[in-house]
């Protein structure tokens, strides 16, 4: 079976004053048809602008590796090649549905745009599909909202919008950056649910990338953990959150905040902070925070190792 | 129990023809953190504002150790500023990026402490500086030299070097990521007991108001809807809003069975709307509901609740 994503060795970079800063580092994954891949890591940890470069949006970063799509390679491909791909069956939404939706143009045209663009129909077909989506996600009054400008929604109306907008030409992979983020808890559970329903109904595979672990552990079948650029471990959702392996993973599950078990007197932390962009670190970009870090963490950089369904980059994991 | 530092009675904000607030009244006490949760536009920072007086209020009173802060005169407020002080949510945008954060620090003291030499002030500045987890050896920095985390350490030591009465933290965690949001909270939680400091703790997020707070303050467009302590509130929510909210949060492991949530989305909030504002969302709304507004009553001791349902709601509605 081809895989619906693979990314190999793929590093992202950004020029700057005193030399280059890599935003990913070697990354490797895969994602299969119908799959959904949950991507964590706080900011700055590279996991908005792995898939950038997926998109092909990188901008003026230096991108190597390969990011092969359906068996094709994207990188360094044609732009006919990927503008084949990009916003029909490869597609992105993002956390901020004001700002990625034109505030000039109607809902019904921003959706009919990609019909017609990507599948060659007429205006008035294109129509017709765009409210059919919107009845898909769960827009109430789904014709009057053909008519309506972005600013006349609200932030959980606009992001189900993109929503449609991301499915209108049956995608095999949707990516979706924190899609909740921005929105109130009682819409973040509704989209959350929507997002389930999409999988379910359709088959579409799902990258989904969230700094909030609870989020992806109630959608996501597998989980890559992202620090400072790199995948530091990746398996089965409910074995990663039952029995973390990475240091860094363990932390930052006991961080999360819950609303059951007993009330603590002090919160449990990580130490320190994450490394800067281009702070050339030797050995583990995690040591400097890691309670386990001994001599050789400080040395010698860990690999990625482990069955290929479950992987972890540390010299010293946990059992 | 022992006298208000913090009086709230019918306090309202309008906005133009939009009510921001209205009929909030609540009883903050000495040395007590109470947190204040609700969604984005329920009126939680306008909350913040108002008593700060940053906004008007149409009526109401603010009652903060004797004086109402609504209505004595602007010298006397400004006096009574070093004993209120705000931590915002942005930790870089609450500061100036031109002043270093030795400065930063330094100002509140200038201005309430006139008298102080400059050496009695950059050693106040520095013991503030080490007290939040910073060295002292970084008042020379600029905001932009230090990240998230540390930027809100400082919006800490800033908000407390005066040593205030009442802090308000208006989501002063939300922006950070969460290996350093304990970080942060560790502190609070300490200056907190350390100097029997008062706190109302302003955030979207319930797990974090679980972990801080004695008690917990519902807002729901512009009106509160429930008042409990922490441990009522979480174990036993009267509010069916309360009650949405606690089952709309992701939880690890994922929760097996979806609970009833809060249907469809919240109204904008209108003056003349008669009625409980909840109700088109509330899966056990009834037709007096419509019509007439659900004052904020004691259910239990200690327990307040805004819904016409709220003896029922106590135990479990089918």
């Amino acid at each position: 079976m081809v895989a619906t994503l693979r990314i190999d060795e793929l590093s992202v970079s950004f020029a700057h004053r005193t030399g280059t800063a890599a935003a990913v580092d070697g990354v490797s994954l895969c994602i299969a048809p119908a799959e959904c891949v949950g991507v964590v890591g706080e900011s700055g940890s590279g996991k908005t602008q792995l898939f950038l470069a997926v998109m092909g949006l990188a901008g003026n970063a230096k991108v190597s590796g390969s990011i092969r799509f359906q068996g094709e390679e994207l990188l360094g491909a044609a732009a006919p090649a990927i503008n084949r791909v990009r916003g029909s069956k490869l597609t992105m939404m993002f956390q901020d549905p004001m700002t990625s939706l034109t505030p000039h143009l109607s809902i019904g045209t921003q959706l009919a745009e990609v019909v017609v663009c990507h599948l060659g129909r007429s205006w008035g077909e294109a129509r017709i599909a765009a409210g059919r989506m919107l009845e898909r996600v769960r827009i109430p009054e789904p014709q009057r909202r053909l008519n309506q400008y972005p600013h006349e929604l609200s932030g959980g109306m606009r992001q189900r919008v993109m929503l449609a907008m991301s499915l209108l030409c049956e995608p095999a992979l949707v990516i979706a950056d924190e899609p909740t983020s921005a929105l109130d808890v009682t819409i973040q559970a509704q989209i959350i649910g929507l997002l389930r329903a999409v999988r379910g109904e359709a088959g579409t595979a799902l990258a989904l990338i969230s700094h909030d672990l609870a989020v992806v552990a109630g959608l996501a079948d597998r989980i890559l953990v992202m620090y400072a650029g790199r995948i530091v471990e990746h398996g089965a959702a409910a074995e990663l959150f039952r029995q973390p392996r990475h240091p860094y993973t363990a932390g930052l599950l006991e961080c999360v905040p819950s609303l059951s078990g007993p009330r603590l007197a002090r919160l449990p932390t990580l130490a320190g902070q994450p490394p800067r962009p281009g702070e050339a670190l030797q050995g583990c970009s995690f040591a400097p925070r890691c309670p386990r870090a001994a001599d050789r963490c400080r040395s010698e950089r860990p690999v990625l190792t482990g069955a290929s369904t479950r992987q972890v980059a540390c010299h010293f994991p946990l059992a | 129990m022992n006298h208000p530092l913090l009086q709230v009675r019918d306090l309202r904000v309008d906005f133009g023809r939009h009510t921001a607030l209205r009929d909030v009244s609540f009883d903050l006490f000495r040395s007590e953190t109470m947190a204040l949760v609700g969604e984005s536009g329920s009126g939680k920072s306008t909350l913040a504002r108002a008593i700060l007086r940053l906004v008007g209020a149409a009526q109401g009173r603010v009652e903060f150790m004797g004086l109402d802060l609504l209505r004595i005169p602007a010298s006397q407020l400004r006096a009574q500023r070093r004993n209120l002080q705000i931590v915002f949510q942005d930790p870089l945008a609450s500061l100036d990026p031109r002043m270093s954060v030795g400065e930063a620090i330094a100002e509140p003291l200038r201005i309430f402490e006139p008298t102080l030499t400059a050496a009695e002030r950059s050693r106040r500045v520095a013991a503030m500086l080490e007290r939040v987890g910073l060295s002292a050896g970084l008042a020379g920095r600029y905001p932009h030299e230090f990240s998230g985390g540390q930027c809100q350490r400082i919006g800490i030591a800033r908000a407390m070097v005066l040593h205030p009465s009442l802090l308000i933290c208006d989501e002063a965690v939300s922006s950070l990521d969460v290996s350093i949001q304990g970080q942060i909270l560790n502190l609070l939680l300490d200056l907190q007991r350390e100097a029997g400091m008062t706190m109302l703790f302003i955030t979207h997020n319930l797990a974090v108001a679980r972990q801080l707070s004695h008690r917990v303050m519902v807002m729901y467009l512009g009106r509160l809807v429930e008042i409990a302590s922490c441990d009522a509130l979480f174990a036993a929510p009267v509010h069916p809003y309360t009650r949405a909210l606690l089952a709309a949060v992701p939880q690890i492991p994922p929760l097996a069975a979806a609970a009833p949530a809060a249907r469809g989305e919240r109204a904008v909030p209108d003056v003349t709307a008669s009625g409980c504002a909840f109700r088109d969302r509330c899966p056990y709304a009834l037709r007096v509901c419509e019509t007439t507004d659900p004052p904020l009553l004691e259910v239990a001791p200690g327990q307040w609740a805004a819904c016409h349902r709220s003896h029922e709601t106590l135990n479990p509605l089918s």
